[in-house]
């Protein structure tokens, strides 16, 4: 698939800048092509193993190929579960951090308002904090509250660092619109509410759901925070991590995959729609 | 007419206020406050029993000291370890934007796409799949022995290099985007301008492409460096008790030995030394660039 994508940009020139030497610009094609490799070396692994046999209770090593883990995918109960728990995390978390967000980009973007700039320098803090501070910092709120750690937490925690990547989303989504369609739908007689409805919630909506992915997948994906805040309860990376200290079961590269994949399928239907669009 | 036309302008005064308050009062609450806990512990002193441990806020500051001179290793190694890390994604990093900027065409975003690819598979998989990788029966460890890059009973596994190799995998990803995005806004007519101008392509490069991607490099840098420091996942999987971070000693600290304020203050430490490396940069690059 990417040696195939690589050879493919060979071939093609629109932008290509005039003047380099060939062969220099082979090497930059080659590098280019190997740190792709890179990326994907992981992901290879992954997948391979997930058709492993192990012998013991981890998964390091090649021992042989089987269907048999694509056959029980969800054989391990407390891995299901924390699958489950985790996209229930995660779907709450952004549904209560989407509208914060949102909120909050919007009056950044549409309107001028004393503070703003501090408002804006703030957003960029839970970007450039380590999450280890985060997480210990959230942790001790809590000791001092008394209140205990787990699934509640764990979603204040999400939600605390995920407003600002929403927040960032959508404004940079937003810069550039043309608002004077705003403008134009008040002078047809239509309300500020009617206008937001009607004009600019459907203007902001495509950046929107590409900050509620993202957000979602950071919350997925989340360990270090919720390593701090989770008590006794085990969400998806919390089950691997403890996994990899007891027995990594094949499931978990089969899980990985399947996840994976169906992104894959996203990206390229996503990619061909909006061909389409541009098409038409 | 006047009076709506003024009622209006009242409501938009407010409105920003209001639309902004949610998230600040929560990020206020969860975000700002928690800040001063974490400072409060790290002044406190631990009491009471094992079982019942209390804290007593009394300016405690030996546990900084502590910090110091009980962790200076860890602390040296975070920073070496995150800034090589940073260095290597920004070796890595240019090559592949430079090329999806410029060379790549109509195949831009399927590229795009790839590269984001492998970060949807959860963190701490990929880098277990670098322990099996360097794994010492492994075949990149075979490899580069049967070359003599590794002397005999050689490992990759458990050095430092493999925990600044897990680093740079993990975040490369947001070094890689930022540098895009910085290159992919320069106009190629200046640098067809520069070579009209009888400018070699290194010149070019030195004196057009470098500098426009300032930014970018910048930002990549800070969005590498700050996780990398804080992490300890890395080194937890692919190190050794040679090469833990200071990330480590926090985790085991507040989590493990439950010694809060030793704990609290290494974690006002590492934020402190980070703080002051990103308004360094922020000073040379506003944070508008940031994102």
């Amino acid at each position: 698939m990417t040696t195939q994508a690589m050879a493919e940009v060979g071939t093609t020139e629109p932008t290509t800048i005039k003047g380099s030497p060939k062969w220099g610009d082979l090497i930059l094609r080659i590098v280019a092509g190997l740190v792709l490799l890179y990326l994907f070396l992981p992901i290879f692994v992954i997948v391979l193993f997930s058709f492993n046999h192990p012998q013991g209770k981890f998964n390091y090593s090649w021992q042989g190929f089987t269907l048999n883990n694509w056959a029980h995918p969800f054989k391990y109960p407390a891995l299901t579960d924390a699958l489950k728990l985790s996209i229930n995390i995660a779907a709450v978390s952004t549904a209560i951090a989407v509208l914060f967000g949102t909120l909050l980009a919007i009056a950044l973007v549409r309107q001028r308002f004393r503070g703003r700039t501090a408002v804006d320098t703030f957003l960029v803090l839970p970007l450039t904090s380590p999450e280890v501070v985060i997480g210990a910092a959230l942790l001790t709120l809590f000791l001092d509250l008394g209140w205990a750690t787990g699934y509640t937490t764990i979603v204040i925690a999400h939600v605390a660092f995920e407003i600002s990547f929403i927040a960032m989303t959508v404004r940079a989504r937003m810069r550039g619109f043309d608002w004077t369609l705003e403008d134009a739908s008040m002078d047809l007689g239509a309300g500020p509410a009617r206008t937001f409805f009607k004009v600019t919630l459907p203007l902001i909506v495509p950046g929107i759901i590409a900050a509620a992915m993202l957000s979602f997948a950071l919350s997925l994906d989340d360990f270090i925070i919720t390593y701090f805040v989770s008590g006794s309860t085990v969400t998806y990376p919390l089950y691997v991590n403890a996994a990899v200290k007891a027995a990594v079961p094949p499931q978990i590269n089969v899980l990985a995959t399947a996840i994976l994949v169906i992104s894959l399928l996203l990206l390229a239907v996503g990619t061909l729609y909006r061909r389409k669009r541009i098409d038409v | 007419m006047a009076g709506v036309a003024s009622s209006s302008r009242q409501r938009s005064k407010i409105a920003p206020y209001l639309m902004i308050l949610p998230a600040l009062v929560y990020l206020g609450i969860f975000f700002v406050v928690p800040f001063f806990s974490l400072a409060r512990t790290s002044l406190s002193s631990m009491g009471g029993s094992v079982y019942l441990p209390t804290l007593t806020f009394n300016w405690d500051f030996s546990n900084y000291l502590d910090a110091f001179s009980h962790y200076q290793d860890q602390i040296i190694r975070t920073f070496t370890y995150a800034l090589v890390a940073t260095l290597l994604c920004l070796l890595l990093a240019f090559p592949l934007a430079y090329v999806i900027a410029f060379k790549a065409g109509r195949y831009k975003n399927l590229i795009l796409g790839l590269v984001i690819l492998p970060f949807f598979v959860t963190f701490l998989i990929r880098t277990i799949a670098w322990k099996t990788i360097l794994a010492d029966d492994g075949w990149v460890v075979a490899a580069l022995g049967s070359v003599g890059l590794l002397p005999s009973e050689g490992r990759l596994l458990s050095t430092s290099w493999a925990v600044i190799g897990g680093l740079t995998y993990n975040w490369i990803i947001f070094m890689i985007l930022p540098l895009y995005v910085s290159l992919e806004k320069i106009d190629p007519r200046l640098i067809e301008a520069s070579k009209d101008l009888y400018s070699t392509n290194r010149r070019s490069f030195t004196k057009v492409i470098l500098p426009l991607s300032m930014p970018g490099v910048l930002a990549g840098s800070l969005l590498v460096f700050i996780p990398a420091s804080g992490d300890f996942i890395n080194a937890d999987y692919l190190g050794s008790t040679q090469t833990t971070m200071i990330g480590n000693v926090i985790q085991k600290q507040f989590l493990v030995v439950k010694d809060y304020p030793a704990a609290a203050a290494l974690s006002m430490v590492l934020m402190a030394i980070i703080l002051v490396g990103v308004l360094l940069y922020t000073r040379a690059l506003g944070t508008e660039d940031l994102v």
